[in-house]
């Protein structure tokens, strides 16, 4: 079969967009491994900047990821609430809160920084500690949990679940954990994988919000790119994608938080072609 | 459940939502304990307000007040009146399966294990869908889904049971057919049941008594005979069926009218509007008719036929005839209405 030029032509733009964004990622990624990077690959492999960045940055790996649990255990305990509040009240005020949630992700992350220090830098031991890069993560984060949890509410009707609930003799407590929670499970777990991602990629602020003893992988990765052999700083982004890709997989699997979702409501608003086909079959 | 069923008390129930809007003017209402009343009326009469002042889902305007039997409920939140309810969009639970469904409200209600098996093992058996007690949500028919969500509001043994639109969603086939199922279903259990619709064929068949609503008002309150027979307004004549109405003067025991007479026993007299049904009405011989119409259009429905017709001052009046003759565009027809069959509003 004879495919047509276009067809040609649209696969070598895709392939060369794509080489064009992932050329970088492998080069990066071999020099990480390679013996010298001046003189090539052909200088052979060794995994010793690896065990070099090892010895050397353990310390923000660690740090980098207590942060990021942390942050979604907060991020979880505020933002989903927050999400269940918002998608109830149905007032100018929720949407106007909505936006405002929003705005640390517009803003700069150097000028949150700087809010943050100006605000509490005062406090030499808050500021010293990595609770402080942990609020400011916190910040940048929330939105995300919110939005996307929020995503999932409004998609399911929700207050007809609970109002079933309730009419089943359920008080608010288990109404919330026995139906609410379950049924927006997709948009809270969508939320998690983006939290903990963006909590250990994040360097604006954190390069801000860091001290010499606090510092996460991102800040860490820029110290060793000023100050190390370039093999070092290229085996420190090679664990940085080996920690990063899993969570950037995983989001993907998950996917469109609605898809599973929107199914259920199909069917359970009564598509006509099913109803009649099942009853016809089970009556 | 019990012989007799709870009975419930409306009292200058009103409501006023925040914005302003008064769905509902204060009503009063009594049903008897196990009887079935359907709230009927178009979509923002007020009958879905009142479906959840009674469920507790709405808090009426002060000085309303709500009894099941003797207790006064009215402050009471929904999960602590012990009702069943049904709705429109079935609100299962898609994070269970139809039998964690239908156990739901016996774990809130903390009954033992062996308890809470035998009565949804009893349930669905009633409602003929053990074969579906594993399945997902998302795996069920509408009709299957309002199967469970049957079984799972009865489940509670509830005071009162609460159907909102329950069969909306279904196509027309599934309607008629659940239709039958509720109406078994809610004179075997001897329950108090209250059943909001828009559909009028529903609202006949179901209800031992019928609140036409409209615009935040009751507009007549009675059997299905009544509201159907005897129309209390316009309102209830229009929504209920279809109405013929002729206008003409009354003299004697007779009202004149342009397309002809028709028969009158009321007396009275002056500028009158007739109204009558149109299976009230038999073909007949021109000389012994009361009105003649000319044929608009005409539909065969197998046991009987509906005519259009025209030639009565403006309206259209519209005759059922199970006369197996053809009655094609243009033909004269000449027809008599039952005496007993005409209502007046205003006479």
């Amino acid at each position: 079969m004879r495919r047509p030029w276009l067809f040609y032509t649209q696969l070598a733009f895709t392939l060369s967009v794509c080489a064009f964004l992932i050329v970088p990622v492998i080069m990066s990624m071999l020099a990480g491994v390679t013996q010298n990077f001046f003189i090539g690959i052909k200088s052979g492999v060794t995994p010793r900047w690896v065990f070099e960045v090892w010895d050397l940055y353990s310390e923000t790996i660690y740090l980098s990821l207590l942060i990021a649990v942390t942050c979604l255990l907060v991020t979880l305990v505020l933002g989903v609430p927050t999400a269940y509040v918002l998608a109830k009240k149905s007032g100018r005020a929720a949407r106007v809160i909505e936006e405002i949630l929003v705005l640390p992700v517009a803003v700069p992350g150097l000028a949150i920084a700087l809010a943050l220090i100006v605000s509490y830098g005062g406090f030499r031991d808050f500021r010293g500690s990595w609770a402080f890069i942990l609020v400011g993560h916190v910040l940048y984060t929330l939105p995300f949990m919110v939005r996307s949890v929020l995503a999932v509410l409004s998609s399911i009707d929700f207050k007809t679940l609970e109002e079933g609930a309730a009419s089943l003799g359920a008080g608010f407590w288990p109404r919330f954990f026995g139906v609410v929670l379950p049924n927006i499970r997709s948009g809270i777990l969508a939320g998690s994988l983006m939290v903990v991602t963006l909590s250990i990629g994040e360097f604006n602020l954190t390069w801000m919000l860091s001290t010499p003893l606090t510092k996460t992988l991102p800040v860490g990765l820029a110290d060793s790119y000023a100050s190390m052999r370039l093999e070092i700083g290229s085996a420190y982004t090679l664990v940085f994608l080996i920690m990063i890709v899993p969570l950037l997989v995983a989001m993907q699997i998950l996917g469109s938080p609605t898809k599973r979702v929107a199914k259920v409501e199909t069917d359970g608003d009564g598509s006509k072609p099913a109803s009649m086909t099942g009853s016809r079959i089970d009556d | 459940m019990t012989d007799h069923g709870t009975a419930i008390r409306l009292e200058a129930c009103a409501k006023t939502f925040a914005n302003g809007v008064r769905a509902l003017a204060p009503l009063a209402l009594e049903i008897a304990g196990g009887e079935t009343v359907v709230l009927l009326g178009p979509s923002g009469c007020g009958k879905t307000t009142t479906l959840r002042i009674i469920a507790g889902l709405e808090v009426p305007d002060p000085g309303g007040r709500v009894l099941f039997d003797e207790d006064d409920v009215t402050v009471l939140p929904i999960e602590e009146r012990n009702i069943g309810m049904v709705f429109q969009s079935y609100a299962l639970f898609p994070n269970m399966s139809v039998r964690a469904n239908i156990a739901y409200g016996l774990r809130v209600r903390r009954l033992d294990r062996n308890a809470i098996d035998a009565r949804v093992d009893e349930m669905m058996a009633m409602m003929d869908i053990a074969e579906l007690a594993h399945r997902r949500i998302d795996q069920l028919s509408g009709g299957q889904s309002q199967r469970v969500a049957l079984a799972r509001a009865i489940a509670v043994r509830p005071r009162v049971l609460l159907l909102d639109e329950p069969l909306t969603a279904l196509d027309a086939f599934l309607r008629t057919r659940l239709r039958v199922e509720i109406d078994r279903l809610l004179r075997g259990l001897g329950i108090t049941a209250v059943y909001v619709t828009h559909d009028q064929a529903e609202a006949m068949s179901l209800g031992d008594r019928i609140v036409v609503m409209n615009e935040g008002r009751v507009a007549q309150v009675g059997t299905p005979r009544d509201i159907y027979y005897r129309p209390a307004t316009d309102f209830v004549a229009d929504f209920i069926g279809t109405i013929n109405r002729i206008r003409g003067v009354v003299r004697g025991d007779r009202v004149e009218c342009r397309a002809g007479h028709l028969p009158w026993s009321a007396g009275g007299g002056g500028e009158i509007e007739v109204l009558f049904r149109p299976e009230d009405v038999t073909i007949t011989a021109p000389d012994d008719a009361h009105l003649t119409g000319r044929v608009v259009s005409s539909f065969f429905l197998g046991d009987r036929t509906k005519l259009i017709l025209e030639g009565f001052d403006g309206r259209e009046v519209v005759i059922e005839t199970t006369d197996r003759r053809e009655f094609g565009p243009g033909t004269e027809v000449a027809f008599r209405v039952d005496a007993d069959a005409l209502i007046s509003l205003k006479g």
